[in-house]
């Protein structure tokens, strides 16, 4: 029982109403007193820019020159849809790159909550640590680890694989990991599994959610391991999953990082890594057309809340809510 | 997974084989993981090895992985090179003191003693011979050339300030979620948490004019502010903590007198110690990695970039000095690992929260 309701028990009945409301007001007060931090920030930072953002993308407008700035309606979206083809290309590789990505990112996250699931391994909490570590490592450090375990001549990589497969990978006609447009995503990719340590603990915590009485079920009917991991495990935990994907799939939407740090944005090799946000903050920083580059991240915005509809609209085919089961 | 019996105890040799499965699954099971793990820290242990090798060991063939530089015999005042030598049916270490065509001298390192070896073969058939070098030089050279010192004072700097600003703002918000009936709260949450998935790059172009024309561009002003505005995931977690502090602490203290200010600081507050941890280290991290906006809002002040931007500038400028990046890079990750060796059952906790339960 709440303090208020307590209180107004206690009171007189025939002040009861307006004493209510103003100990409503009164606590709605301080409610939005603790709120305001958030209110401010959510005007300043999120509500007023998206909208300024919309106007920018209506303009002609460079910041260096700012008394150029011309209102020209659509032209900016017009161009970025029908007539830029860098932006569906840079938008296609961003796709390319995500397809290959974060299906491996996510499978090798769950394989490995499984596995540390798993009552068959001794020191489970040491590998969670382990397996967590270099997730914390600063991305541009990361970055910067693999590009030089990946070099095609000292790199150990090739190193190990020329040694154990006899295939030749060492040198210039070798594996040429992030010089070669064939590669360039599995390499990004490799990066991208020293950050699986959220994904892989928040599936470990989906796993260890699933109710033990389902498992016992399942033995006493003679169900294997895979099938109970088939049967049970997997669709468990296919909210957490849901979850992750959408997450994973916004944010490989603004893959930055890597083609900055290793070449500058410049796309090497062969413009495969141009992404979209990479193409976005040449536009908008490098040419400084800002209010193309403000209509490049409306579209952003705008093909990341259909995905993410869409993602939902699945999830009623493949997604389980253990409530609707009941 | 779980092997317990569920029919009556079976007959003893069943039990043991049981148990001898058990085992045989657990070491197997174990072993994969071991073998995985190892797979998946092969570039670290790359980048420790690398970071300590000499300059000159990347062009050189024979080189081995491990850090290393060619071994020399000092003989007599000079240091010769020492080589594998096949004599008399086996592979001896030999220092090579005099070279020739069809036949060299070599001496016996082990017994110099003995004086000169002649040995029959061409010398630039033979393989040199290499001994462990670590180069730990390779880190203070790396941290002076990189200017540490300086990269390590703004990132912590910018770290901390934000940390506090966003502990503070997220613990005021989740507050006034968790405890006060507003109208439409929920509404205004689901609004909050929208803006989690809010990609970043379609609120930047107006905010990063609004900087430009304070003339704030260039400085950290643009980093630390909106830190002080308290962020979706923040709220979020420590809303879902304070939900289960029992209200009847709050309520105790409301008939004390104390008004909500003071409930906060002195009820909630002190029973989220671990929430409010988590999400420290949650922005304490984030601010250490943060590579976008101080790229953009630093851009050309090289005296005030953080980490990530001096090691990016660093690679761009030495890329050919594969230690030194190495190097460089352990350095920066060392923090952050550190601390999340200390703290990551807050750590981990607090992620799924914010994974989980959404």
């Amino acid at each position: 029982m709440s303090l208020t309701s307590m209180v107004n028990a206690l009171r007189p009945q025939k002040n009861f109403k307006t004493k209510i409301s103003s100990l409503q007001k009164k606590e709605a007060l301080w409610g939005l007193f603790f709120l305001t931090p958030w209110i401010i920030g959510f005007i300043g930072l999120y509500f007023f820019p998206m909208i300024a953002s919309f106007v920018f993308s209506l303009l002609e407008f460079n910041p260096t020159v700012p008394d150029q700035a011309a209102y020209i309606g659509f032209d900016n979206w017009r161009r970025a849809l029908f007539e830029d083809p860098e932006v569906g290309l840079s938008f296609l590789r961003t796709i390319r790159f995500s397809a290959i990505s974060l299906p491996i990112g996510l499978a090798f996250a769950l394989f490995l909550a499984v596995l540390l699931n798993s009552k068959n391994v001794l020191g489970s909490q040491l590998y969670r640590t382990l397996f967590y570590m270099p997730s914390m490592i600063p991305l541009v450090a990361t970055v910067l680890i693999w590009n030089g375990v990946l070099n095609e001549q000292t790199g150990w990589i090739n190193i190990i694989i020329q040694k154990f497969t006899g295939i030749q990978a060492v040198g210039s006609t070798g594996l040429r990991w992030l010089a070669d447009p064939q590669l360039v995503y599995l390499a990004y990719t490799m990066f991208g599994l020293w950050g699986v340590g959220p994904a892989m603990i928040i599936f470990l915590a989906g796993l260890q959610g699933v109710p033990t009485e389902l498992y016992e079920a399942a033995e006493i009917d003679g169900a294997s391991w895979f099938q109970r991991l088939g049967k049970i495990t997997l669709p468990m935990i296919t909210p957490v999953i849901l979850y992750q994907l959408i997450l994973n799939v916004i944010g490989s939407l603004q893959y930055f990082l890597a083609p900055f740090v290793l070449n500058r944005g410049t796309g090497f090799p062969e413009g495969m890594t141009r992404f979209y946000m990479v193409y976005f903050f040449k536009q908008s920083f490098t040419f400084q057309n800002m209010g193309y580059g403000a209509t490049l991240a409306w579209l952003m915005f705008i093909v990341g809340i259909i995905l993410t509809v869409i993602l939902f609209g699945t999830a009623k085919y493949w997604v389980f809510y253990a409530a609707e089961d009941k | 997974m779980t092997q317990e019996p569920v029919a009556a105890p079976a007959p003893g040799h069943r039990r043991l084989s049981r148990k001898v499965q058990r085992v045989l699954a657990t070491s197997l099971i174990t072993a994969l993981t071991l073998l995985i793990l190892f797979f998946y820290l092969v570039p670290m242990i790359y980048g420790m090895f690398t970071a300590v090798k000499t300059d000159g060991q990347f062009s050189k063939t024979g080189a081995p992985i491990w850090p290393a530089s060619e071994a020399t015999y000092n003989y007599q005042g000079e240091d010769y090179e020492i080589y594998f030598v096949p004599i008399e049916g086996k592979t001896k270490s030999l220092a090579l003191v005099k070279k020739g065509r069809d036949a060299s001298m070599f001496v016996d390192p082990a017994n110099p003693s003995a004086g000169l070896i002649e040995w029959q073969g061409s010398w630039r058939s033979l393989e040199r011979s290499w001994e462990f070098d670590p180069q730990w030089a390779n880190f203070p050279d790396a941290w002076n050339t990189i200017n540490y010192p300086n990269l390590l004072k703004n990132t912590i700097l910018y770290a901390v300030i934000t940390t506090f600003g966003s502990v503070v703002s997220a613990a005021l918000v989740a507050y006034g979620f968790a405890r006060f009936r507003i109208p439409r709260k929920n509404v205004l949450f689901i609004l909050m948490m929208s803006t989690v998935i809010l990609p970043g790059a379609v609120t930047l172009i107006p905010t990063y004019f609004f900087w430009l024309k304070l003339d704030l561009v260039g400085t950290w002003w643009p980093l630390i502010i909106p830190a002080f505005f308290s962020w979706g995931t923040n709220v979020f977690l420590l809303r879902q903590f304070f939900l289960t502090i029992p209200r009847e602490l709050d309520e105790a203290a409301m008939m004390d007198g104390a008004n909500p200010l003071r409930i906060f600081v002195s009820v909630i507050l002190p029973q989220s110690t671990s929430a409010l941890t988590a999400v420290a280290l949650f922005h304490f991290f984030y601010a250490w990695n943060d590579f976008f906006n101080p790229m953009i809002y630093l851009a050309g002040h090289p005296e005030k970039f953080p980490i990530t931007i001096g090691l990016t500038a660093f690679n761009n400028l030495y890329a050919a000095s594969i230690n030194m990046i190495q190097a460089a890079s352990l350095v920066s990750a060392v923090i952050p690992v550190l601390i999340f060796f200390f703290a990551q059952r807050a750590f981990m906790q607090g992620v799924v929260i914010t994974g989980v339960e959404k």
